[in-house]
C-alpha cells in the first residue's frame, strides 16, 4: 500500500491520506479561495462608486454592448446546441459513410483558435478579399452593385464562434449518449418511440447535464471573446470592459462591468439548475453493450454524411488550408529552430496546466459529492467563475495579489537579509499556471462533475461500507469508471491553454514566446499571412491531443472492453 | 500542502524563468510594446557596442503599465518602450516613469518630441496621412483633416475603430488645434461620411480605398510603404490603384506620433538604461529603429528609408506630442459621443 502511495500524484496521496470526510470542505475552501482570488480583487471594486462614468456609458455606448452580447450569446447557443447535440447523436446512434471518421474529425475546429478562424476568414470574405474580388471581376460588378453578407457583423461572428465552439458539447454530449444504457433506449423503443422521438424524449433529457455543461463552456468562452469579436467590429461587453479599462483608462468602472457580466453568466447557471429541478441522472443499470445503431439508407446516409462534414469543412478544412496557403506563400520569415522552442514552450505549459486542472477538479467535485451542501456548490461555482471573465482582466486580477506578495517577499529578502532574488512569483511560469487555472478549471470541473453525476450513489455507499475512506473510494471506484472523462478533461484545458493569450502576454517571463504569441504579435502588427505559420503549428499542434482524446473515448464506454479496469 | 505547494512553485518557475530574475552587472530589462523583426538587431548592436546584455520583455502597451505598477520596488523593468504618445502618458500617469537629464537626448532629439518633464522621449516619427482611391481621383481631393467631415464626401471614407490609439491621438491634435466644440462636430460629420462601420486596421482602410469600397481612407504612412516594398502581387496592386498626402501642408502641418522610450522609475540599472536611451539616439540606432517599421528618424540629418525619401519636405505638427496624452480621455469620449464605434 505504501508502495503504492509514492507512485500516485499529488492528490491521490492527498486523499489517500486523508482518512475522514471531516477534511474536504477545507480543502475545497483552500483551492476554491485560490482560484477565486484573482476574480475577487477585480470584483471588489464594484462597491467603489463612479457615477460619472457610468452615465457616459449608458448614454452612449452601453445599449450597444448590451444588444450585441445579448444577440452574439444567443445565437452562438441556438448554433452549437444544434451541431453540437446533432451530429454526437449522428455518429453515436447510426451508422452511415464516414462516421468513424467524424467521430474524430467533428472534434478538429477545438485546435482552431478564435481569433485565427476570424483572421483566415475576413481575409478571405471581405470586400478586398479574393472570393468577392474574383465574383467582381467575374460578373464585372462593382462596389455597390451588389450584396455580399459581410464578413464583419454580428452575423459572421456568431457564425465564426459557433464552428469553432460547437465541439464543447458534441465532445460533452457524445460521452453522454456513449455512457447511456441500452435498456432506457429499449425501453424507449418497446414503448413504440420512433428515433426522432427516442432522441428528443429520451437521450436529451437523459445527456442534459452534459449538453448544459457544453453549453456552459461555450457560451462563457463567447463572453470573454475579444481578439475575434474586435477583428468583426462587433462591440460587445469584454469589448467595452477592454476599451473602459484600457481606453478611457477608468480600472473601476471596467471592473464593474466586469462584474455585470458575472451576474449574467451566474443567472444562466441559475436558471439552468433550477429548471432541472429535482431530476437526478446516474444509470442504474450496470448492464452494457454494444449500442444498437440505426442503419440509415438511401438519401438520408448522405444526407448524415453532409450534415457531419460541413461542420468540419467550415470550422476546419477550409481555415487550415487557407491558413497553409497563407503560411506557403507568404509565411513567417524567423521559421526556423526558434520555432521549436515556441513549441516545447507552449505544449509544456499547456501540460502542467491540465494536470493541475483535471487534479483541483477531481477534489472539487469530489468534495461537492461528499457534502452535497449548497454551500460547497456555491464555492465551486465562485472558483469556476474565470471561465467567463476575458483573459486580460484575470490577468490583471493574478497581477495585484502576486505582486503584492512579491513585494513582501523582496522586502523581506532583499531588506533584511539582502538576498536580490528579483521577483520570485510574477513574471515566472509559476504566475502562467495559476492564471491558466483561474480561467480553464471551469473547464475540467465541468467534465468531471458530469462524468461523476453518472455514477449511482449507491456504489459509494457500498464502498464505505466495506472501509474504504472518502479518498479511497475515488482512487478506487470513481476513477476507473470516470478515467476516460478525466483525460477528456485534461485534454481540453490542455488545447485551451494552447490558444491561450491575454494572460499569457501579460505573464509571461522574458524572452520567453509561445507559439499563441507569435501569432499575434505579428496578426497585431496587421501582418496577417505572416502570423499564419505559427496559427497553423498551433491548430496542428493541437490536433494530436485531440485525436487521442476521441479515441480514449470510445474505449471509455462500459463494456467497450478495452475501459475495463 | 503549502510547503510543497511552494517547491512545486519554484519548480515550475526555475523551469521557465530567464536570467530576468538573476541580477547580473550587465544586463538591461526591457519592456517593450514594438515587435518587430529587426528590433533583435538593434538589441543586438546595443550589446555590442556596450557589452550590456538585453532581456525582452514584449506585450501590450496598457498590460506591461499594469505589470510594471503591481512588481512595484521589486520589478526588474528599466525602460519602457512603446508607440503612441497617448500610450507614454498613461504610463506617466501610473507613476512608474523616471526623468532622464541627458545632455545628448536634449541636444539631439526635436523639441517636440521631448516630454516637457524629460519623463519620455520619441525616437522615430509615424505620420497619419489620407489614401485615396487613383481612379476615382487623380489630384487629392481635400487638403486637411478638417475637410473629411465635409458633406461631399459623404460614403466615401473609410477610417478603424476610436478605440485604435492613433484615432485617439488624431482627434487629441484636432482639439488641441480647434477646440473640443468644433472637434465633436467635425467627428460626427466624419461618422456621417463613413462609407461602413469601423473596422480592421490601417491596412485593412487601405485595400478597401483600393477595392473601391471607399475612395478615402485614413491611415498611418508606414503601412502604405510595407505593400510598397512587398514582393505580393496583391500588395503591389493595392499600390498602384492607391496614393497617399499629408495633410494640412499649408497650415499647421500633419499629424505625427511617435515610437518611444523612457526609462523606469527605480529601475535596477538604471545607468544601463540611460545609456540605452541615448544609444537610441544614435545614427546607427535611429537607422534601425525607424528603418523596422518604416518610419522617420527623429533626428534631424539621418536619412529615412529611400521608400520615404519623396516625403523629405513634408510639414509635421509641432505639437509637443505630450499634449496627444493630455487630451487623450476627452478625445475618446467624444468619439463615444459621436457614435464613432
Amino acid at each position: 500500500m505504501v508502495a503504492t502511495a509514492r507512485s500516485l500524484p499529488l492528490l491521490s496521496r492527498l486523499a489517500l491520506g486523508l482518512r475522514r470526510t471531516g477534511a474536504w470542505p477545507v480543502i475545497m475552501a483552500v483551492i476554491a479561495l485560490l482560484v477565486s482570488l484573482p476574480v475577487l480583487t477585480v470584483l471588489s471594486q464594484i462597491f467603489v462608486p463612479a457615477p460619472e462614468i457610468w452615465s457616459h456609458l449608458a448614454s452612449t455606448v452601453l445599449p450597444r454592448y448590451l444588444l450585441n452580447t445579448a444577440g452574439l450569446t444567443l445565437g452562438v447557443a441556438v448554433g452549437v446546441l444544434v451541431i453540437g447535440v446533432g451530429t454526437a447523436w449522428l455518429v453515436v446512434m447510426c451508422r452511415f459513410p464516414g462516421q468513424r471518421w467524424f467521430e474524430w474529425a467533428l472534434l478538429l475546429p477545438l485546435a482552431v483558435p478564435t481569433y485565427v478562424i476570424a483572421y483566415a476568414y475576413t481575409d478571405f470574405f471581405q470586400f478586398a478579399g479574393p472570393l468577392q474580388s474574383f465574383l467582381r471581376e467575374t460578373f464585372g460588378w462593382g462596389a455597390g452593385d451588389y450584396w455580399f453578407p459581410p464578413i464583419r457583423s454580428l452575423g459572421g461572428a456568431i457564425a465564426l464562434l459557433t464552428l469553432v465552439l460547437y465541439p464543447y458539447v458534441y465532445l460533452l454530449t457524445r460521452a453522454a449518449f456513449l455512457e447511456q444504457s441500452v435498456c432506457v433506449l429499449e425501453v424507449g423503443r418497446t414503448l413504440g418511440r420512433g428515433p426522432w422521438r427516442l432522441f428528443a424524449t429520451v437521450a436529451v433529457p437523459l445527456a442534459r447535464p452534459a449538453i448544459a455543461g457544453g453549453a456552459a463552456l461555450a457560451l462563457m468562452e463567447t463572453l470573454n471573446e475579444f481578439g475575434a469579436v474586435q477583428f468583426f467590429a462587433v462591440d460587445t461587453f469584454t469589448a467595452g470592459i477592454y476599451r473602459t479599462w484600457f481606453g478611457l483608462g477608468e480600472r473601476t468602472a471596467a471592473a464593474q462591468l466586469a462584474g455585470v457580466l458575472l451576474l449574467f453568466v451566474l443567472l444562466l447557471l441559475v436558471i439552468e439548475r433550477a429548471s432541472r429541478g429535482k431530476a437526478q441522472f446516474f444509470h442504474t443499470s450496470s448492464r452494457y453493450r454494444e449500442l444498437p445503431r440505426y442503419e440509415l439508407s438511401g438519401a438520408r446516409r448522405w444526407l448524415a454524411t453532409t450534415a457531419c462534414l460541413f461542420p468540419v469543412a467550415l470550422g476546419f478544412l477550409l481555415p487550415a488550408g487557407l491558413l497553409l496557403e497563407m503560411s506557403l506563400t507568404n509565411g513567417d520569415q524567423q521559421l526556423g529552430w526558434g520555432f521549436l522552442g515556441y513549441i516545447v514552450n507552449s505544449v509544456s505549459l499547456a501540460t502542467a496546466a491540465a494536470l493541475g486542472a483535471v487534479g483541483l477538479a477531481v477534489v472539487l467535485s469530489y468534495g461537492v459529492r461528499l457534502s452535497g451542501s449548497g454551500f460547497s456548490q456555491a464555492m465551486v461555482r465562485v472558483s469556476a467563475m474565470g471561465y467567463a471573465i476575458p483573459g486580460a482582466v484575470v490577468a490583471v486580477g493574478i497581477l495585484i495579489p502576486l505582486g503584492w506578495l512579491d513585494q513582501r517577499l523582496y522586502g523581506l529578502l532583499h531588506g533584511e537579509w539582502g538576498w536580490d532574488v528579483g521577483l520570485v512569483l510574477t513574471g515566472t511560469g509559476f504566475a502562467l499556471v495559476y492564471a491558466y487555472l483561474v480561467r480553464f478549471l471551469a473547464v475540467s470541473y465541468n467534465a468531471v462533475q458530469a462524468s461523476l453525476t453518472k455514477v449511482t450513489p449507491s456504489m459509494d455507499a457500498a464502498s464505505r461500507t466495506l472501509g474504504r475512506t472518502a479518498g479511497g473510494t475515488l482512487r478506487r471506484v470513481h476513477a476507473p469508471i470516470i478515467r476516460g472523462s478525466l483525460l477528456g478533461a485534461g485534454i481540453l484545458v490542455f488545447v485551451d491553454v494552447m490558444k491561450e493569450l491575454p494572460a499569457t502576454i501579460i505573464l509571461r517571463p522574458f524572452d520567453f514566446t509561445t507559439l499563441a504569441v507569435r501569432s499575434y504579435e505579428l496578426a497585431s502588427d496587421e501582418r496577417l499571412s505572416q502570423s499564419s505559420t505559427a496559427s497553423l503549428a498551433i491548430v496542428l499542434v493541437g490536433i494530436i491531443p485531440v485525436i487521442l482524446l476521441s479515441r480514449a473515448m470510445r474505449r471509455s464506454r462500459p463494456g467497450s472492453g478495452a475501459g475495463e479496469a | 500542502m503549502a510547503k510543497r505547494t511552494h517547491t512545486t512553485a519554484w519548480m515550475i518557475g526555475l523551469g521557465l524563468a530567464t536570467g530576468a530574475s538573476v541580477a547580473a552587472a550587465q544586463t538591461l530589462n526591457l519592456y517593450t510594446a514594438r515587435h518587430y523583426d529587426s528590433d533583435e538587431a538593434l538589441y543586438q548592436a546595443f550589446t555590442d557596442a556596450t557589452g550590456i546584455e538585453v532581456n525582452v520583455l514584449e506585450g501590450d502597451s496598457d498590460q506591461l503599465i499594469e505589470r510594471i505598477r503591481r512588481e512595484g520596488a521589486a520589478s526588474p523593468a528599466d525602460v519602457f518602450m512603446t508607440v503612441d504618445a497617448a500610450r507614454l502618458q498613461r504610463a506617466e500617469n501610473a507613476g512608474i516613469l523616471a526623468p532622464v537629464d541627458s545632455e545628448v537626448l536634449e541636444s539631439r532629439l526635436p523639441a517636440a518630441l521631448q516630454h516637457p518633464d524629460d519623463l519620455w522621449f520619441g525616437f522615430s516619427e509615424r505620420v497619419r496621412v489620407v489614401y485615396y482611391n487613383t481612379d476615382v481621383y487623380d489630384e487629392p481631393p481635400l487638403e486637411r483633416y478638417e475637410d473629411l467631415a465635409d458633406a461631399r464626401f459623404d460614403d466615401e471614407i473609410c477610417i478603424r475603430s476610436s478605440s485604435n490609439d492613433y484615432n485617439q491621438s488624431l482627434v487629441a491634435s484636432l482639439i488641441a488645434a480647434n477646440g473640443l466644440e468644433a472637434t465633436e462636430a467635425w467627428a460626427e460629420g466624419l461618422v456621417e461620411n463613413m462609407a461602413r462601420p469601423p473596422q480592421g486596421g490601417d491596412t485593412d482602410q487601405l485595400r478597401a480605398v483600393a477595392a473601391g469600397e471607399c475612395s478615402l481612407g485614413v491611415g498611418n504612412h508606414y503601412y502604405y510603404t510595407r505593400l510598397e516594398l512587398s514582393d505580393d502581387p496583391q500588395d503591389q496592386a493595392v499600390v498602384d490603384t492607391t496614393a497617399l498626402f499629408f495633410p494640412n501642408q499649408d497650415d499647421r502641418g500633419a499629424h505625427r506620433n511617435i515610437g518611444g522610450a523612457a526609462l523606469v522609475d527605480g529601475a535596477p540599472n538604471a545607468d544601463a538604461a540611460v545609456q540605452f536611451l541615448e544609444f537610441l539616439a544614435s545614427d546607427e540606432a535611429q537607422r534601425m529603429f525607424s528603418m523596422g517599421n518604416n518610419e522617420f528618424p527623429a533626428v534631424d540629418g539621418v536619412e529615412p528609408i529611400e521608400a520615404l525619401q519623396p516625403y523629405a519636405d513634408r510639414r509635421l505638427d509641432e505639437l509637443n506630442v505630450g499634449v496627444l496624452g493630455e487630451n487623450n480621455a476627452q478625445a475618446v469620449r467624444l468619439m463615444d459621443r459621436a457614435g464613432w464605434r
